[in-house]
C-alpha cells in the first residue's frame, strides 16, 4: 500500500536495526528514569544500579535511599510496564495486519478493546470488590469473551481454511464492537457519579503501576513474541492471501487461529493493565515496514522495540514534561492521528 | 503422479457446484479445462490441491487420499497459480519467488545455495530478473502473474495447477510460458492441469481436454477427439468451425459472431 515511499535503509540490515533500537530503548529508559517531579541525575542512577548489582553495602546516605525508593518502587515499574505494553501492542498490530491482509488493521480490530472496556465498566459500575484487582480481571475476561464470540461468529465450516476469512473477521469484529459500545454507553448512563471513573479508566494510564503488573505483561509478551516469531514465515505467506498460503504449505486454519489468539491475548492484557491506548498497534508496524519491508521475521523484533520506545516516550511526556498528567490514550491519539495523516497523505503523492 | 477423482460432489451452501465428477489425470500430460463462467473450473482445482474438501466422493494423489496429506507434503506435490494475486504488502519480487521454497526449507533455516540458484533460474526463465528488487505491489497485472508463476515453478512440484494463469499476460509471455510448461510436462513428466479461456491456446498446447458445464463433465479425452463443433456448441452455446491449421500445427476454432 505505502510502496511508493523509497526505502532509505537497505534491507537485510535488520541486525543493525535491532541493536540500534535496543540501545535507544535502553537510553530512553535511563533518561526517563531521571525525569520527573524529582530530578535524579543519570550518573546517580547508574551508580545506584551498579551499586545494587555489584556490592550489597555501599554508602547508604539518606539521599541515595530516597532516590532508590523513587527509582525502584515508583518509576522503574511504571516505565517497564509501559514499555512492555507498547511492545505487546506493536507485536499484536503486526499479527493482525498480517492475518487480516490489511495494513490498516490494529490490535482492536476484532473488538478486543470494546470487550475489555465493557468488562471494566461493569466492574466499576457494580463496584466489584477492591476495584484495583477486579477491574483488570474483568477487562481481560471481557476481551477474551469478545474474541471467542467474534471467532464463533465468523466461523463457517464450509469455507476454505475453516472459514476464518479476513472479511468475515473484520465484519464480525465491527458488529460486536458496535454492540458493546452501545452497552458501554448504557452503563455510563446508569453510572451517575461513577461515570468519570469509567471514562478515566477507558482513556488509559500507567500511573502507579507495580512490579506484579509488569511481570504479568512481560510473561504474556515473551510468550506472544516467541509464538509470533515461530510462525513469522507462515504469516508472510498468509499476508499474500489464503490460496497462496495453502498452496505453499501453510496449515492456514491452525496458524490463523493460533496467531489470532496470540495477538488478542497481547492486546487484552495490555488493555487490562493500562486501559485503551490507540494508534501504537496501528502506527508502529506501519512505520517500521518502511525500514524492514513487509517480511514479518524482520518486522516483528523491530516493531516490538519501536513500540516499547514510542509508548515509553509518550508516557514520559505525560508524566514528567506536561504540567498535568493527561491520559496516555488521549496523548497517543492526539500525536499518532496527525502523524498517520501525514504518512498517509505523503505516501499517496 | 496420478490424480483420480471419484464421484465428486461439491456444494456452496445449497447450490451444487460440482456434480458427480469422475476423471483421471496422468503424469507427462498437459490437461486443459474449459467451460463457461461459473461452471466449476476453479472449484475443481481447489479440490485437487486440498483448498476445499468435497462433500462426497474421493480424490487420490498417487494411491493416497488427498486428506491424508499434510499441508507441507501437499505443497511439495502440487503448486497452484491462482486467479487472484492481489497483494497489499510491498514484498520484493525476489522475496515472493523465494516463498516458493517454503515447503522445502525448514523453519528457521535459511534458503540454501541451491534454493537461491533455483529462484534465480526461474526468475530468468519467466523474464522477471530485472524486476527482482521491485515491490510486487508496483507491478502491472501481467508482471504480477509472471511473478506468481515463477513462485510456482520455484516450488518445483510434480503437479502444477494453473487457474487462468495467463489471463493478463501479453501473447509473447503466454506462448513462452506455456511452452516452458509443456517442456516440463514432456521432459520431467509433470502433470499440468490448466484452466484456460482461450480455446485456441488450449488447442495448441494440451494433450487432453476436459469440458465442464454447470458442474458436470460433458466431454473429456484427447484434444484431437473432443475438440469438436458439437462439444463447443453444447458447452459454450456458440457456433464454430474446427479445423486443423498447418501454421499452428494444431486444431483451431473459428467462431461465428452471435
Amino acid at each position: 500500500m505505502f510502496s511508493s515511499i523509497s526505502v532509505a535503509i537497505p534491507r537485510g540490515k535488520t541486525g543493525y536495526l535491532v541493536v540500534l533500537f535496543s540501545l535507544f530503548l535502553l537510553a530512553s529508559t535511563l533518561v526517563s528514569l531521571s525525569m520527573g517531579y524529582m530530578d535524579i541525575p543519570i550518573l546517580d542512577i547508574l551508580k545506584i544500579i551498579l551499586g545494587k548489582t555489584l556490592t550489597a553495602a555501599g554508602d547508604a546516605s539518606s539521599m541515595t535511599e530516597t532516590f532508590e525508593t523513587v527509582l525502584f518502587d515508583i518509576r522503574l515499574p511504571r516505565i517497564l510496564t509501559c514499555a512492555a505494553v507498547g511492545a505487546a501492542l506493536a507485536v499484536s498490530g503486526v499479527l493482525f495486519q498480517g492475518i487480516l491482509l490489511n495494513p490498516l488493521a490494529d490490535p482492536y480490530t476484532l473488538g478486543v478493546s470494546a470487550g475489555a472496556a465493557f468488562g471494566a465498566s461493569i466492574a466499576i459500575l457494580f463496584n466489584l470488590s477492591a476495584a484495583l484487582v477486579s477491574v483488570p480481571v474483568f477487562a481481560f475476561a471481557g476481551a477474551c469473551a469478545t474474541l471467542f464470540f467474534v471467532l464463533f461468529l465468523s466461523y463457517s465450516p464450509d469455507g476454505p481454511a475453516g472459514g476464518l476469512s479476513s472479511n468475515n473477521l473484520i465484519l464480525s469484529g465491527i458488529i460486536v464492537a458496535a454492540i458493546l459500545s452501545a452497552g458501554i454507553s448504557f452503563l455510563k448512563f446508569l453510572a451517575d457519579e461513577q461515570v468519570s471513573v469509567i471514562i478515566f479508566w477507558l482513556m488509559g494510564s500507567f500511573a502507579s503501576r507495580t512490579w506484579p503488573q509488569f511481570l504479568l505483561v512481560s510473561v504474556f509478551l515473551s510468550l506472544g513474541f516467541c509464538v509470533s516469531v515461530f510462525f513469522a514465515r507462515d504469516l508472510n505467506l498468509i499476508s499474500m492471501g489464503d490460496r497462496s498460503a495453502i498452496s505453499l504449505g501453510v496449515d492456514l486454519k491452525k496458524v490463523t487461529l493460533i496467531l489470532l489468539i496470540t495477538g488478542s491475548m497481547l492486546a487484552a492484557v495490555s488493555v487490562a493493565i493500562s486501559g485503551i491506548i490507540g494508534f501504537v498497534g496501528l502506527l508502529v508496524p506501519h512505520m517500521m515496514r518502511f525500514l524492514t519491508g513487509p517480511d514479518n521475521r524482520k518486522l516483528l523484533p523491530v516493531s516490538m522495540l519501536a513500540g516499547a520506545t514510542l509508548l515509553l516516550w509518550a508516557d514520559t511526556i505525560t508524566r514528567a514534561v506536561l504540567p498535568h498528567e493527561i491520559p496516555i490514550g488521549v496523548l497517543t491519539a492526539l500525536i499518532g492521528g496527525p502523524v498517520f495523516c501525514w504518512i498517509f497523505k505523503k505516501s499517496r503523492m | 503422479m496420478d490424480i483420480s477423482m471419484d464421484h465428486i460432489h461439491f456444494f456452496h451452501g445449497e447450490t451444487s457446484i460440482l456434480e458427480d465428477v469422475t476423471c483421471r489425470f496422468a503424469p507427462g500430460k498437459f490437461y486443459a479445462v474449459l467451460g463457461p463462467n461459473g461452471s466449476g473450473k476453479t472449484t475443481l482445482l481447489d479440490l485437487i490441491c486440498g483448498f476445499r474438501r468435497p462433500k462426497t466422493g474421493r480424490i487420490l494423489l498417487g494411491d493416497m487420499p488427498v486428506n491424508t496429506f499434510s499441508r507441507r507434503k501437499m505443497a511439495q506435490t502440487i503448486s497452484l497459480v491462482s486467479q487472484s494475486y492481489e497483494v497489499n504488502f510491498p514484498f520484493l519480487v525476489k522475496e515472493v519467488v523465494m516463498m516458493g521454497r517454503h515447503p522445502h526449507v525448514d523453519r528457521f533455516s535459511r534458503p540454501s545455495q541451491d534454493d537461491r540458484k533455483l529462484a534465480a533460474r526461474v526468475m530468468e526463465m519467466t523474464g522477471i530478473s530485472h524486476l527482482a528488487h521491485r515491490h510486487i505491489t508496483e507491478l502491472s497485472g501481467g508482471e504480477k502473474q509472471r511473478c506468481v508463476f515463477a513462485r510456482a515453478l520455484c516450488q518445483d512440484t510434480p503437479v502444477m495447477l494453473l487457474d487462468e494463469a495467463f489471463s493478463n499476460m501479453d501473447i509473447h509471455h503466454s506462448l513462452y510460458l506455456l511452452g516452458l510448461v509443456k517442456t516440463a510436462v514432456l521432459k520431467q513428466h509433470k502433470t499440468v492441469i490448466a484452466v484456460l479461456h482461450d480455446i485456441n491456446l488450449a488447442a495448441g498446447f494440451s494433450h487432453e481436454m476436459l469440458f465442464l458445464k454447470q458442474g458436470r463433465i460433458t466431454a473429456m479425452g484427447d484434444t484431437q477427439k473432443v475438440l469438436t463443433q458439437k462439444n463447443i456448441e453444447t458447452v459454450f452455446n456458440v457456433t464454430s468451425k474446427v479445423e486443423y491449421n498447418d501454421y499452428v500445427q494444431a486444431l483451431q476454432v473459428y467462431f461465428k459472431p452471435l
